[in-house]
């Protein structure tokens, strides 16, 4: 991974950005540089609710290299209140505590370093509401 | 356009070949595939494969090919589509024939998945995901899946024993196909008890790591007598595609790649879903092999499940899928994958199929995807 690569997906990545589309207006993410739905080339970049309901989720526990440490990771797909849909890992949860449907909400947090010395990568995980 | 025919085939045993790199494992296939044929003249390569360039530091694989086959000189390309490669290199060759540019090509799908540690193969797969907005995550590609198979189950109230009756099956025809990697009949009980991978996939719900080759001798109508008696005709091509990412997809259980891909093959085929005999899927999980059978129009969404159940798709049924055990016993070397399959048909449509034999039948589909079925590719062959 690029220094530079790290700072160019920083919108997707950090702000939980999206793309809107002028034509046929649905939002959608990651963000795209063209509708997925209609074609149209001409979108705009939009921020995206933080809360959301889980849809379906995973619990991985033969994980990539350089995750190891994070085993189980709890993997889900997450419905955001204005139904667009974000993959990202589920946090402050333990696994037999997730359920389909489950309200999460975004945060920060790290999720990859290259090595003691190395890069750091942030992004979106999701911690449950608790209210 | 001009008719193409498969001429020949050629295949290694799937397994975790330690002793043998990509020209041996080539080599194997394409010698294979000489004793198939009465002639072997290829004009030209194309190869199959996704992870030369991450797992094997190699790429310019069409030249390694030549070598490994005693052809060089002859130009050719890699086709890469994930998992899927096998089948999108058996397309590109059918269209290099089709418009006249050549009148025998030799595709070879080839991978080596077993040189490294589980860990590191997984990284590699994850490579046909989503990389910045899912993989980035340490997300694997059974998780994926895996997230996929339980939305399965909760929508349309299939049990995790109904699921497993699958790689059962799959384990049953593998036993009894010599190129298998596995070769062990399992049970119901020995899947529900296997390693879980990523919950609710298990390790028996998921295709093994394995090494392979297949080669496929593709040729005109022009010179389709010359090189075999028994050629046996391409007659429908299709792809189609879904997001790379999970997300933004309209529905993870209606994989839109697969049925853009099995519509334009059965258009062109001039066939319905009815029409085909036997049938060579996807199936890396448990979970690809009904979405495959579902997106192919075998049975309506939600409903592949319940047939497995009462025994369709086996043996003696119409279709008969997967007789080879599938990827999740024949294996799933997986750039390979879609080579294997079409030499399969090839051989059930010719009745030399060294493993569970269809019978009699007339018309064959190959069915490969990459991804989450992000990259599908459909292929059907006639007697
Ligand atoms: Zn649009």
């Amino acid at each position: 991974m690029s220094p530079a690569r790290v700072w160019r997906e920083r919108g997707a990545r950090y702000r939980l950005e999206g793309s809107k589309c002028k034509k046929c207006n649905k939002v959608f993410y990651p963000p795209k540089p063209a509708c997925p739905y209609c074609g149209s080339l001409d979108v705009e970049k939009v921020e995206l609710p933080k809360r959301g309901k889980i849809v379906s989720y995973a619990i991985e526990h033969t994980v990539p290299e350089g995750y190891r440490h994070l085993a189980p990771i709890i993997v889900a797909l997450v419905e955001l209140e204005n139904g667009v849909k974000v993959l990202a890992p589920i946090t402050d949860a333990k696994p037999d505590e997730v359920y389909i449907g489950m309200e999460v909400e975004a945060v920060l947090r790290r999720i990859w370093e290259e090595s003691s010395e190395g890069l750091i990568v942030y992004g979106i995980k999701f911690i449950p509401i608790k209210e | 356009m001009r008719r193409v025919y498969a001429a020949g085939v050629g295949m290694t045993k799937i397994d975790r070949h330690y002793d043998k790199g990509f020209q041996e494992l080539v080599h194997i296939a394409v010698k294979n595939l000489v004793d198939d044929v009465k002639m072997f003249s290829p004009e030209a390569i194309v190869v199959g494969n996704m992870m030369s360039s991450s797992l094997y530091q190699q790429d310019s694989l069409a030249a390694l090919v030549a070598d490994a086959a005693g052809l060089r000189g002859r130009g050719g390309f890699k086709v890469e589509a994930a998992c899927g490669s096998g089948g999108h290199a058996v397309a590109a060759g059918y269209a290099l024939i089709a418009s006249g540019l050549y009148d025998q090509v030799l595709v070879v799908g080839v991978e080596k998945m077993s040189d490294y540690p589980t860990a590191t193969t997984t990284s590699a797969l994850a490579q046909a995901a989503d990389f910045e907005h899912e993989a980035i995550y340490g997300v694997s590609f059974a998780a994926l899946n895996a997230l996929v198979m339980r939305l399965y189950m909760h929508r349309y109230e299939a049990r995790r024993e109904d699921l497993a009756l699958w790689p059962v099956r799959m384990h049953e025809y593998g036993s009894q196909n010599p190129y298998a990697q596995l070769r062990n009949r399992i049970t119901v009980e020995d899947v529900l008890k296997s390693a879980v991978i990523a919950d609710p996939i298990r390790l028996m719900d998921s295709s093994p790591i394995g090494d392979g080759a297949a080669a496929v001798l593709l040729v005109s109508e022009d010179v389709a007598r010359k090189v075999s008696d028994t050629p046996i005709q391409i007659v429908g091509v299709g792809m189609g595609s879904d997001g790379l990412d999970l997300t933004s997809r309209e529905d993870l259980l209606n994989p839109m790649s697969v049925r853009i891909a099995a519509e334009k093959a059965y258009k062109m085929a001039g066939v319905e879903p009815m029409h085909i005999d036997v049938a060579e899927i996807h199936d890396a999980f448990t979970i690809t092999a009904l979405l495959s059978i579902e997106g192919l129009g075998f049975a309506k969404l939600g409903e592949s499940w319940r047939f497995i159940k009462d025994g369709r798709f086996a043996s003696g049924d119409k279709p008969s899928i997967n007789l080879s055990g599938g990827l999740k016993a024949r294996g799933h070397p997986v750039g390979a994958t879609g080579v294997y399959q079409v030499a399969e048909i090839v051989m059930q449509l010719r009745g030399d199929f060294p493993g569970v034999k269809v019978g009699k039948a007339e018309y064959g589909l190959a069915m490969n995807t990459g991804g989450v079925a992000t990259l599908t590719s459909v292929i059907i062959l006639k007697r």
